[in-house]
């Protein structure tokens, strides 16, 4: 008995004795205790390089009641025009930088597929969605703002190119592993290339792209709400005025309509999902 | 089954119905009628003028941002230290929040149907908002600085860890959850030899990815004055200082892509 039990691995062995401690996350014991002190050092840095002005924050708490209250009685109407206004803005823009990213994400996505992509194109392509991905939104949208001029059409921009990052690099992802014995198949029909694209990759991609298109349609609506800020156009520039002129009530009704929308998104695109898949 | 005749009787396959087909012509229409419509609203908006001139206006931004003016990078190491702390603070913060909410918000953990929905709306409603909207709030409530950007970033995480966390758990074996139960395990019990093993994986792979997304998200929270990088930016930008901004884009995009393969890393040992 007492052979078979030192034949088995420390843990058992202790097992055995009645002496069992869960399994840890991380394997080693050294990585742990290394994490562990790692991550106590980098606490103890950065909260002593956090400065914080207690004398502001008690300030604020009154402000934060305000805005609380405001909450219970969101106003919807002194400002009703600006929030209609910069609403509409938001949802064209949403829309159109949606389709035109789709669009314009579908060859980089194709270029950026390392099965179906020469070398020199798949790198071209990779880079694009890089600096896509790289920058948030409101840097880009700075740079097209100076570009464009101030308004929607920059806010438009700005979005489709992040679209670009973001489709391009979950299609490439999608067709890089998507089954090469439908692709095979057509191909042995002597179907040319488009042929090929047509009835062999889109249809596997397809459910897939259209469920992503819903989800970067909702991403887009949220994002169209903060490029305002820096001047893009949108719903974000009515909510920055409201807060810096403090009217808190009209901010609260332009939060309340953000998170409504928000939530109409969300629920109809996994109706689609659920309906495309 | 889409199948068409030929004069001669002979059938074609066709991919579609005719029904199918009609239906979907119709889609496309409306489609295409309701992206033109809202290209007119922005159109309409726009200076075309301005525009126009987009070609000149970006060959000049160019020119004005090259060469960088490299002996600038020494006064942003502070800063990016900042932005560091702002992601990660506000990330541990966001999900020390996030991990019970998102067991009130699970079906199968739940401990009544009211308190699920009461947790879906705090994930809702943190998930909606962009943390920019976070910071601007907060900062008007807490004044500018590094702690309004670390409490926009924690407010904007507990909905996304949230909402990836509890369709984790929903997602769970229950065999190992009635085995425990099985040997008369309490309720806690239950959760933390049955239910958390099982998510544990999936809960670190979230809140590295989420750190990797605030790191990108804290970059700009300096733009309402909520600490970091964002700062330095917003006063080059309003200097037109424009060869500092090229070498703070340059710092930032260099730590997102360490972030980004250190996420990858880390995701992948786990996964």
């Amino acid at each position: 008995m007492s052979e078979q039990i030192d034949a088995l691995p420390a843990r058992q062995q202790a097992a055995q004795r009645g002496q069992w401690r869960r399994l840890p996350l991380i394997d080693s014991q050294r990585m742990r205790w290394g994490l562990a002190i790692g991550a106590v050092v980098y606490l103890v840095l950065a909260l002593a390089s956090v400065e914080v002005d207690w004398q502001r924050v008690a300030e604020g708490a009154g402000r934060a009641l305000n805005f609380l209250g405001a909450f219970m009685r969101p106003d919807f109407v002194s400002r009703y025009d600006d929030i209609v206004t910069g609403l509409l803005e938001s949802l064209t823009m949403t829309l159109t930088s949606t389709v035109l990213g789709v669009l314009l994400a579908i060859p980089v996505g194709l270029g950026a597929a390392r099965n179906i992509s020469p070398l020199p194109m798949y790198f071209i392509c990779r880079a694009i969605i890089a600096v896509s991905r790289t920058f948030q939104e409101v840097i880009i949208a700075i740079l097209f703002v100076v570009m464009f001029g101030f308004g929607p059409f920059a806010g438009m921009i700005t979005l489709a190119f992040a679209t670009i990052g973001f489709m391009a690099k979950l299609l490439a992802e999608d067709v890089e592993d998507l089954d090469w014995r439908q692709v095979e198949a057509v191909r042995a029909t002597g179907a040319s290339w488009w042929q090929t694209m047509n009835h062999a990759i889109q249809p596997q991609v397809m459910p897939r792209l259209i469920g992503l298109s819903m989800y970067r349609l909702d991403i887009n609506f949220r994002e169209s709400s903060v490029i305002g800020i820096v001047g893009a156009g949108g719903i974000g520039a009515t909510l920055n005025t409201s807060l810096s002129r403090y009217e808190y009530d009209t901010s609260a009704a332009i939060l309340l309509i953000i998170i409504a929308i928000v939530l109409l998104c969300e629920y109809s695109s996994s109706h689609v999902r659920r309906w495309t898949q | 089954m889409p199948v068409s005749t030929t004069p001669q009787g002979l059938p074609i396959w066709r991919r579609r119905t005719t029904r199918t087909q009609w239906l979907q012509y119709l889609a496309w229409l409306a489609g295409v009628s309701l992206f033109l419509l809202c290209w007119k609203m922005i159109s309409d908006n726009t200076m075309w003028v301005f525009v126009e001139d987009a070609g000149r206006q970006g060959a000049d931004l160019i020119s004005r941002m090259t060469p960088p003016e490299w002996g600038y990078a020494s006064q942003l190491w502070k800063p990016m230290w900042d932005t560091i702390n702002i992601a990660t603070l506000g990330t541990a913060l966001g999900i020390m929040m996030a991990f019970p909410v998102a067991f009130l918000a699970a079906r199968n953990t739940t401990p009544h149907p009211l308190i699920r929905s009461a947790a879906l709306v705090i994930i809702v409603s943190s998930r909606s908002i962009n943390s920019l909207i976070w910071a601007m709030l907060l900062v008007t409530i807490l004044g500018p600085g590094v702690l309004a950007g670390i409490i926009a970033i924690a407010l904007r995480s507990i909905g996304f860890v949230g909402k990836l966390l509890y369709e984790a758990i929903e997602e769970i074996h229950p065999t190992p959850v009635e085995a425990i139960s099985a040997t008369g395990a309490s309720h806690m019990q239950v959760m933390s030899y049955g239910v958390l093993p099982q998510v544990m994986p999936a809960f670190a792979g979230i809140s590295v990815y989420r750190w990797d997304i605030n790191i990108r998200e804290s970059t700009v929270l300096g733009l309402v004055g909520a600490g970091g990088i964002g700062l330095q930016l917003n006063a080059s930008i309003n200097t037109l200082a424009w060869d500092q901004v090229s070498v703070i884009f340059i710092m930032i995009f260099a730590t997102v892509l360490v972030s980004e393969w250190v996420s990858a890393k880390v995701r992948h040992a786990i996964i």
